[in-house]
């Protein structure tokens, strides 16, 4: 059979958001793959640095529909830090809680996309059941089941009551018990096994090159963990281990995840417990010196960056995002070559891709042939539209 | 001589056509049912399957770009004929008025046309999710029909006839072939299972790969009828294993009078095509989709393997005990 180009994208069954895979393909092996992001730019970077502090953590709470927290905490504690604001230990926690069922619900939800794509529907329905208890917690939690709006520069929103922790730690065993069950099937269900297994291997060389981060990188034996590699919320109080895996294929990113949900329930049941007394937030200053802050946090995804450069006022001056997503991307791209045209979903949904967060707009020379992100202050009026061009 | 009002009864009425509709969509509602039960969820309503054949029907028929639209309306309609026929061969309340020595290839060839009409509506649609879809499904066809055919020769041999009513009646006064060839019932369901692309077989339109597959283009009344052509296969389907190894809609002994023998052929009938619908609906839910390449290897290396021994140990019985 000639080569055919199968276009996936950025309207398609398997993908929830936009991309556009242009597959070229032999019958069914996959010989190579050209990608095309970047269809939803929402100018969140210029806004974030028209906006005082105050105001920048809900719009950065909607840069992801799953990690909103991540976004939130990630800027928050970069922020903090600049200004020199120690948060209360009790703030801590409740950030760590939310993180973790963050990580649960996002991982829950993963797991269920991953069994859909090999049209496992089954797991799928009973993960996206199971993940509803997380989400119950959080709105009890926060009032949100998405936007948890629980970050403040210097501490958290709202304080947990005994009640809210007595739910939650009692909802707790249920988790626990149907993700013991989650990581039984990972490892023993044929149908699964079968589709997972050997499909999308990425070595621990490649994965190290190509800059895979989070689960992506550890299923393939990178041993790295912001939470533990660079630590901060209460991370280094609560006992939890680093999950990974030396597969790298899509079985190991599968338990990866799955691992990572039990450490999730094990973190919340231990913050939860030993929730320290005090204040949930201190007085932050309105402005923030001039600095810069390179602000790393792990989100479920893999690790998340915020580039914030401040300049003494109330607002940043530039607030560079790289969500975990951006860094997967690449080892997709080398993951599918030679793969077989019916693995393009699973591998692709391997990395847990989130591709709003990831869009960012593309400045094209087409003199020169040349593209570029976008340079701060480039779109001008933040209303401005401008549409993404091809080389 | 028969009444030829009492064969156009048969053929349109009961149990033909008119019955055919209705137990496919209810065999099509108690599959997404049973499916939704174990899946935790709740469930469409008994007449959903009805809901949704009438609004597809009313729908907008789409022509894409290119495409003959005479071929397209017409393979629809082709399939679903075909199946329909099929059907009228299969035992419902008794041995079917219309059977023949030799209905058997007759209704495996039937049942054959649908795949073929959705490889043709792939390679028709001229656009390359059918294309992929549509190849899919014949290659498909071509690791799962040889074991499913050899699968339900083995009942034709053992009984040493192609009829499939005089291999119920050799079951009447015999042994259920289930029993007698265990192999040959898991390869026929498996068999079953493949040809109604259902999961872990439902290759072809893998809806996260492929979209749709074949059914991509396929807008309004040539949709619903394909629908209805995959739910009346999955009555053919069923029926067929429930004769050819659950000794179909025969009592071991014969009731007078005679429209209460029928009764329990039919009664029979419903339940045994109902246990058939609840392997099928369990192995859908328990499973996930498998690669082609996978199924290219499990077909040929063990379904096929597997029906082969099958027709060795009946050919073995057979030589052995010498059946009256």
């Amino acid at each position: 059979m000639p080569e055919v180009v199968v276009p996936i994208g950025p309207h398609h069954p398997a993908l929830k958001e936009p991309v556009n895979f242009r597959i070229i393909a032999d019958g069914e092996k996959i010989v190579r793959l050209e990608l095309d992001l970047s269809y939803n730019h929402r100018g969140i970077e210029k806004a974030a640095e028209q906006r005082n502090f105050i105001r920048v953590l809900p719009l950065l709470e909607r840069v992801c529909g799953i990690c909103s927290h991540s976004h939130a905490t990630a800027f928050a504690k970069g922020i903090e830090e600049i200004m020199g604001v120690e948060i209360p230990p009790r703030a801590q926690y409740i950030r760590t809680i939310i993180a973790e069922l963050e990580r649960m619900h996002s991982h829950l939800l993963w797991l269920g996309v991953a069994a859909h794509e090999i049209g496992f529907n089954t797991l799928f329905m009973w993960t996206w059941r199971d993940r509803e208890a997380v989400q119950d917690t959080l709105e009890e939690m926060s009032g949100n089941r998405v936007h948890y709006g629980m970050n403040e520069i210097g501490g958290v929103r709202c304080d947990l009551t005994t009640a809210q922790i007595n739910a939650a730690l009692s909802r707790l065993p249920v988790l626990e018990e149907r993700i013991k069950k989650y990581q039984e099937m990972v490892n023993s269900e044929e149908t699964m096994l079968i589709r997972f297994r050997g499909v999308g291997r990425m070595s621990k060389e490649e994965a190290l090159k190509y800059g895979a981060v989070g689960p992506t990188a550890r299923a393939s034996g990178v041993d790295y963990d912001v939470r533990r590699d660079d630590p901060y919320l209460a991370y280094p109080e609560v006992p939890w281990n680093v999950i990974t895996d030396t597969r790298g294929d899509v079985y190991g990113r599968t338990r990866v995840r799955v691992g990572e949900l039990w450490e999730s329930t094990q973190i919340v049941r231990s913050c939860l417990e030993n929730l320290p007394a005090g204040p949930i937030r201190v007085e932050a200053p309105k402005n923030a010196p001039k600095g810069e802050i390179f602000s790393r946090y792990e989100a479920p995804r893999g690790e998340l960056a915020h580039f914030i450069r401040t300049n003494g006022t109330d607002k940043a001056e530039r607030v560079d995002i790289r969500s975990p997503t951006l860094a997967n991307w690449t080892s997709v791209a080398m993951c599918l070559v030679n793969q077989n045209l019916a693995d393009i979903p699973v591998i692709v949904a391997a990395i847990d891709p989130c591709l709003s967060c990831t869009c960012r707009m593309v400045v094209v020379n087409q003199k020169s042939g040349t593209t570029d992100m976008a340079e701060p202050g480039f779109a001008g009026d933040p209303g401005g539209r401008r549409y993404r061009g091809r080389p | 001589m028969i009444d030829p009002v009492f064969i156009l009864i048969y053929i349109f009425v009961f149990p033909g056509f008119l019955f055919l509709f209705a137990y496919a969509l209810f065999l099509s509602y108690l599959d997404r049912k049973i499916a939704a039960r174990m899946q935790q969820r709740v469930g469409p309503p008994f007449y959903q399957p009805f809901a949704d054949l009438i609004k597809m029907l009313g729908k907008e028929v789409i022509n894409p770009h290119g495409v003959d639209w005479r071929i397209f309306d017409a393979i629809p309609v082709v399939a679903l004929a075909a199946v329909m026929t099929a059907f009228l061969y299969v035992p419902v309340t008794g041995a079917s008025p219309l059977a023949f020595s030799g209905d058997l290839i007759v209704v495996l060839y039937l049942m054959t046309l649908p795949t073929i009409a959705l490889f043709l509506l792939g390679w028709l649609s001229r656009n390359i999710f059918s294309a992929i879809g549509g190849i899919r499904a014949v290659t498909q066809l071509f690791i799962y029909e040889v074991p499913f055919f050899l699968a339900l020769l083995t009942p034709a041999i053992m009984a040493g006839s192609w009829s499939i009513s005089e291999i119920v009646l050799w079951q009447q006064h015999n042994l259920w072939l289930v029993f007698l060839q265990p192999i040959g019932f898991i390869v026929a369901l498996i068999g079953l299972q493949a040809k109604l692309e259902r999961t872990p077989f439902d290759i072809p339109e893998a809806e996260t790969e492929v979209v749709a597959g074949p059914w991509t283009e396929l807008t309004g009344r040539r949709l619903a009828l394909m629908h209805l052509t995959t739910e009346v296969s999955l009555v053919v389907g069923s029926t067929l294993i429930a004769a050819l190894f659950l000794g179909g809609p025969l009592l071991p002994w014969t009731l007078s009078p005679a429209w209460l023998n029928g009764a329990c052929g039919f009664g029979l009938f419903l339940v045994k095509t109902l246990a058939v619908l609840l392997v099928l609906s369990s192995i859908t839910v328990a499973t996930g989709r498998l690669r082609i390449d996978q199924l290219n290897d499990i077909g040929w290396k063990y379904l096929a393997s597997a029906a082969l021994v099958q027709v060795g140990i009946v050919l073995v019985i057979n030589y052995l005990w010498v059946i009256p």
